[in-house]
C-alpha cells in the first residue's frame, strides 16, 4: 500500500455530505477510482497526480507519470492491489 | 551489461554508470529504505551493474513486512468478533500473525474486506449503523494522510460505530536506529521519494549533520536510482554528508503542508515495535488522546497471545539488512509468495519477494 499510483483528473466533485472534502476521479491508465483531493487543492482536470491510497498527495507532469507507472507495472500484482476494489463495500476478500 | 537496453534510455544509464564508476575510488555502502526502489533495483540488476565495492543494501522499507507481529495477531482477534466488520489494505490479508491471517477469518466466517481508500471503511461504517467497523491503518508516512483524513471524516460524520486499529511507522527514526547499531555499515542513505513527497526532507537534514551521512532523496525509476546513487557517492567520495533532492520533479522541501497538518492533528509520535527489528524510540504514530474514541485497541481490548514468528524465517536479518533474502534456507523453497513464511515474502514491496520475482537464486549470487 506504500505505491503512489501516477494518473490523471478527469472530474472534480464534493460530496453531499462533506462540500469541503474536495473529491475527483482519477484514471489509471484506463481504470478509473474515485479520488480524494483534499490534499492537492490546486489540482485541476487534466492534470497528473500521484495517489496514496485513495488520496492526490502530489502534482507531477504527463512524462512524469508516464515513467513511474511503467515502474509499478513491472511489479508483480502491484497496480491491482494499489487500486483495489470499487466501490464502498469493499471486496468481499 | 544484460540489463541496461531495458532502461528508458540506455545511453543515459550508461552515461551515469560511468560517471559513477570514475567517482567511486573507495568501497560504500548504501541504504535505500523503500520497497519500490529495492524493487527497481533488484529487477533491473542495478546492484549488479554498480562499480566493485559500491553495495546497496535494502532496508526495512516494506509496512507490510514491519507491522509488528503483536498488532497482525490483534487484528486477526478483533476482525474474529461477530459484530466487527474488518477491513484492511489488500497486501496485510496473507501477513502471517502467530496463528494465522485475516484471510484465513475470512475462510472461517469472518467479515473481512479489503478496501483500496481508508474513506471507503468509513462509508461502509456509515451505510452498515449495525457494524462496528475496523480499519487496519498501517503504513509510512504515504499513507498516514489517508488514514488521518479517515479518522477526520468519521468525527465530522459523528459515527459511533467505526475505529481503527493504528500501527504507523516513520522512516527517519529507522535510519537513526540503523546508525546507532555497533555493526553498522551503511554510510550514505536513499531516501524514499514518495515518503518525502508527503513529508518533505527537512527531518533528515539533522541526520545527515549528525550522522555525517549523505542523504538523497531519490525516485523510483531506474535511471533515478543510478543518479540517486552516484549522488550519494559523489558526496562520499568529496566527504559531504547533506540532503539533496535527486526526485525534485515530485518533492519539495517542505513536503505537502496540508498533509502534514492532518497527519499531526490526528496522530501523535509514539515507540514502535518494528517487526523483525524491535522497538525504536519515537518511530511510530498513534492515534492522539482527542481521537482515541476512535482507536479499536480501546474499543476492544484484546490480550497478545503470540507464539512467535516461524523459526525458519530470517526476516529480522532480512530488514536489517544483515542478510540476503538468497542466505535464506527457506527462500524459494518453503517459502515463496504462494506459501510465504514470514512478512518480506508477502507483500510485492518486501525484500524477499523483490528477490523471488526477479528469479534471484538461493545460495551464491549475491551474498557478501
Amino acid at each position: 500500500m506504500c505505491l503512489g499510483i501516477p494518473g490523471r483528473i478527469v472530474e472534480v466533485t464534493a460530496p453531499a455530505d462533506r462540500p469541503d472534502l474536495r473529491t475527483g476521479v482519477v484514471d489509471f491508465d484506463g481504470i478509473r477510482r474515485p479520488v480524494c483531493l483534499v490534499y492537492t487543492p490546486e489540482a485541476r482536470v487534466g492534470d497528473y497526480v500521484i495517489v496514496h491510497v485513495g488520496f492526490a498527495i502530489s502534482r507531477v507532469d504527463e512524462d512524469e507519470a508516464a515513467r513511474t507507472l511503467a515502474v509499478i507495472r513491472a511489479i508483480p500484482d502491484a497496480l491491482a492491489t494499489e487500486l483495489g476494489p470499487l466501490g464502498p463495500e469493499g471486496a468481499r476478500a | 551489461m544484460k540489463y541496461l537496453d531495458e532502461y528508458r534510455d540506455p545511453l543515459l544509464a550508461r552515461r551515469l554508470l560511468d560517471e559513477l564508476r570514475e567517482v567511486a575510488t573507495a568501497p560504500w555502502t548504501i541504504m535505500e529504505v523503500c520497497g519500490g526502489q529495492t524493487h527497481t533495483i533488484v529487477r533491473q540488476g542495478i546492484d549488479e551493474l554498480l562499480p566493485a565495492g559500491i553495495r546497496m543494501i535494502h532496508g526495512p522499507g516494506c509496512p507490510v513486512c514491519v507491522t509488528p507481529l503483536a498488532m497482525v495477531d490483534k487484528a486477526v482477534a478483533i476482525a474474529a468478533r461477530p459484530q466487527v466488520t474488518f477491513t484492511s489494505y489488500g497486501d496485510m490479508l496473507r501477513v502471517p500473525g502467530s496463528t494465522g491471517d485475516l484471510l484465513g477469518v475470512k475462510a472461517r466466517g469472518g467479515d473481512v474486506r479489503v478496501v483500496y481508500s481508508p474513506l471507503d471503511a468509513v462509508r461502509i461504517a456509515e451505510a452498515h449503523p449495525d457494524r462496528q467497523v475496523v480499519f487496519f491503518a498501517v503504513g509510512f508516512e504515504t499513507t498516514a494522510p489517508a488514514n488521518a483524513m479517515a479518522v477526520l471524516h468519521a468525527a465530522a460524520l459523528e459515527l459511533a460505530n467505526f475505529s481503527v486499529l493504528v500501527s504507523h511507522v516513520l522512516v527517519p527514526p529507522a535510519m537513526t536506529a540503523i546508525l546507532d547499531a555497533p555493526d553498522n555499515e551503511v554510510r550514505g542513505f536513499l531516501a524514499a521519494g514518495h515518503v518525502c513527497a508527503v513529508m518533505g526532507y527537512t527531518e533528515y537534514e539533522p541526520i545527515a549533520a549528525r550522522y555525517r551521512v549523505p542523504i538523497v532523496v531519490t525516485g523510483f525509476e531506474p535511471l533515478d536510482l543510478i543518479e540517486g546513487i552516484l549522488m550519494t557517492v559523489r558526496q562520499l567520495e568529496s566527504g559531504r554528508a547533506e540532503v539533496e533532492n535527486q526526485y525534485a520533479r515530485a518533492v519539495r522541501r517542505t513536503g505537502n503542508t496540508a498533509a502534514r497538518d492532518a497527519i499531526q492533528q490526528v496522530f501523535t509520535v509514539t515507540d514502535r515495535t518494528w517487526r523483525g527489528i524491535g522497538e525504536i524510540p519515537a518511530s511510530g504514530l498513534a492515534l492522539a488522546p482527542r481521537y482515541a474514541a476512535y482507536d479499536a485497541e480501546r474499543r476492544f481490548a484484546v490480550d497478545h497471545v503470540g507464539t512467535g514468528e516461524h523459526p525458519a524465517c530470517i526476516a529480522g536479518d532480512i530488514l536489517r539488512g544483515t542478510k540476503l533474502p538468497v542466505d535464506c534456507a527457506a527462500y524459494g523453497t518453503a517459502c515463496t509468495p504462494r506459501t510465504p513464511l514470514g512478512a518480506p515474502m508477502v507483500s510485492a514491496e518486501g525484500t524477499c519477494a523483490a528477490f523471488f520475482s526477479a528469479g534471484r537464486r538461493p545460495s551464491t549470487v549475491g551474498s557478501p
